[in-house]
């Protein structure tokens, strides 16, 4: 068990209104970790996960990867590894192929090629065959939209998921897919983790280990009943 | 051929049609009547004062005259390219003005000095009218450019944070954003371009054949003109867009779409 993920009196402060949105905050999260966050809207789940996706700029403290700072010029190396999905699924104009197939054209990951046997046995974990892969990004529904968004992210083999509220929208077809995807994508390898941000506590329950909860900006654990 | 001056009767005779807009307002109930008289006076009172100034700047033909009055029309040139559009952020007018600045004076520079080779460079009766034009064009080039480039990134803001997040640059997740304000803000220099002399005559030609000078002469003027008003509004827009970006887009490849804000 390592830490691969670690904040050191993390804090954010509204730019604008200058309100305190996430008090001083130390987490760790290891390896093969499971952790959810729930608490109301606005409680600074979403701030503290976008802070961990160098998304927002905090206030002061510290996020360490593998121990170290992450240079500006690392950012995007970084997010390629710990990946941020959000509620909201932006997909591109065009097919469901030519959206999985858009991180590759970005210069981090030039390196890598789009896999269609890795794409076709993810699609298999969210019931899809794959002539769905030609369907038209516009025509998909919010919860096949939200698949191809958690795909497209999967198929790079990211070691952390940063997962703010993904099935908040969704029906519970699509929930049960998008939770099948990411339990195929962590029992793929021993080193991953992953938080998930939710306000049901049934699926916080069920999908993860460690129970975290933010209220007014604080994180903290959830008392175990 | 003879040049006829016009007298002040002769404006007021002129003068006098806008009295068909009022009928039109009133027959319609657009209730334009007050804007139209505050228009018909700015028109008179703006044009009769710029005729005086310029008047007095070209008898007084000295640098240090001429060059404090380009200085002043690129200045308000600038913050008026500033003050269009819904969404600002916080040093949208220093953009505005630097982008006016720069690419109208390198434009003004290249046709001065390099294609019309007036001497001095300051010849008035050159370098005002020139220096006008060119701006006038440039602060539509200018204010369309930051206005799109405000209105993709809010409208966008999913899309590249997306991009951001799978791993992107700042300047991938904002490539598609900086594209279409580009192209918006060439887009009215590129549709005068082919539309001149078939649809419209431009006010310089046209002035130059009033004043009694050959319309092949004027045409060449004008070709020139043309040039010089399509490379500024294009170096102006880009670089409007891309000040916009710096400030909206850190170093550390973040979207700082707080500083976006609506205008009051």
């Amino acid at each position: 068990m390592s830490a691969l993920i670690e904040t050191r009196a993390l804090t954010r402060v509204d730019e604008r209104r200058q309100v305190a949105l996430l008090e001083p905050t130390d987490f760790t999260l290891n390896s093969a970790d499971r952790v959810s966050i729930t608490g109301s809207s606005g409680s600074g789940k979403s701030v503290f996960l976008r802070a961990l996706a160098l998304l927002d700029a905090p206030t002061s403290g510290q996020i360490l990867w593998n121990g170290q700072p992450v240079a500006n010029a690392d950012i995007p190396h970084y997010r390629s590894h710990i990946s941020y999905l959000s509620q909201r699924p932006a997909l591109l104009d065009g097919t469901v192929q030519d959206n999985l197939r858009f991180p590759f054209s970005l210069k981090t990951l030039r390196k890598r090629r789009f896999d269609l046997q890795a794409v076709t046995t993810l699609l298999g974990h969210a019931g899809k065959t794959a002539d769905f892969l030609h369907k038209n990004a516009g025509d998909l529904s919010g919860g096949e939209a939200q698949v191809v968004a958690l795909i497209r992210t999967l198929q790079l083999n990211p070691e952390v998921l940063l997962l703010d509220e993904p099935t908040a929208a969704l029906d519970p077809t699509s929930s049960r897919d998008v939770e099948a995807l990411i339990d195929a994508w962590f029992a793929g390898d021993n080193s991953r983790a992953f938080i998930w941000v939710s306000h049901d506590l049934d699926q916080a329950q069920r999908m993860s280990a460690i129970h975290l909860q933010m209220s007014a900006g604080v994180l903290s654990a959830v008392a175990q009943p | 051929m003879n040049y006829q001056n016009l007298t002040a009767l002769d404006m007021g005779i002129a003068a006098s049609l806008i009295l068909i807009n009022g009928a039109l307002s009133l027959l319609l109930r657009l209730g334009l009547g007050r804007q139209l008289l505050w228009a018909a006076v700015r028109t008179v009172v703006q044009l009769l004062a710029i005729g005086y100034l310029l008047g007095w700047v070209f008898e007084f033909a000295y640098w240090y005259v001429v060059l404090p009055m380009m200085c002043a029309m690129t200045l308000i040139a600038g913050l008026s390219a500033a003050g269009r559009g819904r969404r600002t952020y916080r040093g949208q007018r220093v953009d505005s003005i630097l982008s006016v600045w720069g690419s109208s004076w390198l434009v003004t520079a290249v046709g001065l000095f390099a294609v019309i080779r007036i001497h001095p460079w300051y010849e008035p009766q050159y370098a005002i009218p020139i220096l006008g034009m060119i701006l006038g064009n440039t602060l539509t080039g200018v204010s369309l450019g930051i206005e799109r480039m405000t209105q993709e990134l809010t409208s966008g803001r999913n899309t590249i944070e997306m991009i951001l997040a799978l791993g992107g640059s700042r300047w991938e997740a904002a490539q598609e954003a900086i594209r279409q304000a580009v192209r918006a803000g060439m887009i009215p220099t590129l549709n005068q371009m082919t539309v001149v002399g078939i649809v419209s005559l431009p006010g310089m030609m046209t002035g130059q054949v009033l004043a009694g000078e050959s319309p092949v002469d004027a045409v060449r003027y004008q070709i020139v003109i043309m040039f010089l008003i399509a490379a500024s509004s294009a170096l102006g827009t880009v670089g409007a867009v891309l000040l916009t970006y710096r400030r909206l887009f850190s170093k550390s490849h973040r979207f700082l779409r707080f500083r976006l804000e609506e205008r009051a």
